[in-house]
């Protein structure tokens, strides 16, 4: 029996899946942050042999589609006994997409920071960690704050991939209400709002973060 | 014995060769001043004297401490050399005080408090104790390199190592920087000096060393580098400079 919806139903039916996209986007992104970390670290570490095995990570990730990452993560465990849910192979999936992008933008600004500063630094007695912590990476997060959370709008509209491995956040829950009202025009329009009004935000954020840091010298 | 022993150093980038057979010896208290050509290699060896730059032959002594010897903890022997460079490299998100108290609290765990105290010593000494509160680029870049000396002096170094300091400095911010230097020679300090400032060279160095082509060429003390040059090459350096 088919239940009639009122626009408004079907609305607060999408925003209470948004709920799901913005929790994926989150974990994603404070996962995928703290791996990246990893990643970059071992990018720029002094040993051949990590920067080989960061640069294989991303350009694996980087290099294949997410929708294939996902299910990867989602069949390919299963194959091995891990019986995953949609909601851990998702989060795997995409802390993996992340990380391997953020890895990869960190080691930029990492990189960017004057070759002086580790000399000025080492000159002093500080060993190449603490060099890191105090001197290079202070610098480096401060330059890395636009590209990353520019990144983060790639990250939400990620999310939406993770619908094709059975998760039910917007996208999915989008293609439901589609199948039983049949208004497709109307329900991703709707979908299409709703990922604009969490993305728009966060470019614009990134956008003038950026403008402030060229502004000022002192970075 | 000499505090700094450099005996028989080469050093190559590649196939280019920037130090041949270098022998140098200074003594506790000695300034050393080293002149020559870009690209005599007078920058290159300053800096093998405390392990930025490593060397394929030869070896190199810093209080007794081993400097190319790979067992040598180059972060402790750091701790006794100075080193300041032509670009200032002050950490341009510290302010003036966490650039000098840095290193002393994270290198030789010393409490804050006491960090501080040698911060406002060593900035007196630079005369800049009013910028203590400052960030980099709110200062001249005299004011920069005084920063910078007194960040190095802040370790208590031995020895003081100093690159071509005033070089990217404009010219009437040059004697603040050289008036710091001279107060440090009077107070004893051994220092090995790359620089272009001639006129203060033959007032403070000891000694001086003219490089060319990767050789230490000739050696003296000023006088006798400035008036009586013994190779062809030191008298048309001299006259190209003065």
């Amino acid at each position: 029996m088919l239940q009639e919806f009122s626009t408004g139903e079907i609305f607060v039916y999408l925003l209470f899946a948004t709920r799901w996209t913005i929790y994926l986007s989150l974990i994603a992104f404070i996962g995928g942050g703290v791996v990246g970390l990893i990643i970059a670290m071992l990018r720029v570490a002094p040993l051949r042999i990590l920067n080989y095995m960061a640069i294989a990570y991303i350009q694996f990730i980087q290099g294949t589609p997410l929708l294939m990452q996902l299910f990867l993560t989602f069949f390919g465990l299963a194959i091995f006994g891990f019986d995953v849910s949609s909601w851990l192979a998702a989060t795997i999936a995409l802390i993996g997409f992340a990380s391997a992008f953020l890895g990869e933008i960190w080691r930029g600004c990492i990189q960017a920071i004057p070759k002086t500063q580790w000399e000025a630094s080492a000159s002093l007695g500080l060993g190449i960690l603490q060099q890191m912590r105090y001197v290079i990476l202070p610098q480096a997060f401060k330059i890395s704050i636009p590209p990353t959370v520019g990144f983060l709008v790639q990250v939400v509209k990620g999310t939406s991939l993770a619908s094709v491995i059975g998760f039910i956040e917007l996208s999915r829950a989008a293609t439901a209400i589609n199948n039983v009202t049949f208004r497709p025009f109307l329900v991703f329009t709707m979908v299409g709002m709703i990922y604009f009004s969490l993305c728009y935000p966060l470019s614009v954020l990134s956008q003038r973060m950026e403008r402030r840091l060229n502004a000022s010298s002192r970075n | 014995m000499p505090l700094v022993e450099i005996s028989g150093v080469h050093k190559q980038f590649d196939d280019l060769e920037v130090l041949k057979d270098i022998n140098l010896n200074v003594e506790k208290g000695e300034q050393v001043t080293l002149i020559g050509r870009s690209g005599s290699g007078k920058s290159t060896l300053l800096r093998c004297v405390n392990g930025l730059e490593p060397i394929q032959r030869g070896n190199i002594f810093v209080d007794g401490d081993h400097v190319n010897d790979r067992k040598t903890k180059l972060k402790l022997l750091r701790q006794k050399v100075g080193i300041v460079f032509q670009s200032f490299n002050l950490f341009t998100h510290l302010t003036v005080e966490r650039n000098i108290t840095l290193a002393p609290t994270v290198v030789k765990k010393m409490p804050l408090d006491q960090a501080r105290d040698i911060a406002h010593r060593v900035l007196r000494q630079v005369e800049l104790e009013d910028k203590i509160h400052a960030y980099p680029d709110q200062l001249s870049g005299g004011q920069q390199q005084r920063v910078a000396i007194a960040r190095s002096l802040a370790m208590q170094p031995k020895l003081m190592l100093f690159d071509e300091i005033t070089s990217a400095l404009d010219p009437e911010l040059i004697g603040e920087v050289l008036k710091v230097l001279e107060q440090l020679a009077e107070k004893g300090m051994t220092m090995i000096l790359v620089s272009h400032e001639m006129g203060f060279a033959r007032k403070v160095a000891d000694r001086i060393v003219f490089m060319h082509d990767g050789r230490i060429w000739e050696s003296g003390p000023p006088e006798q580098m400035f008036n009586n040059p013994k190779t062809p090459e030191l008298e048309v350096f001299m006259r190209s400079i003065l």
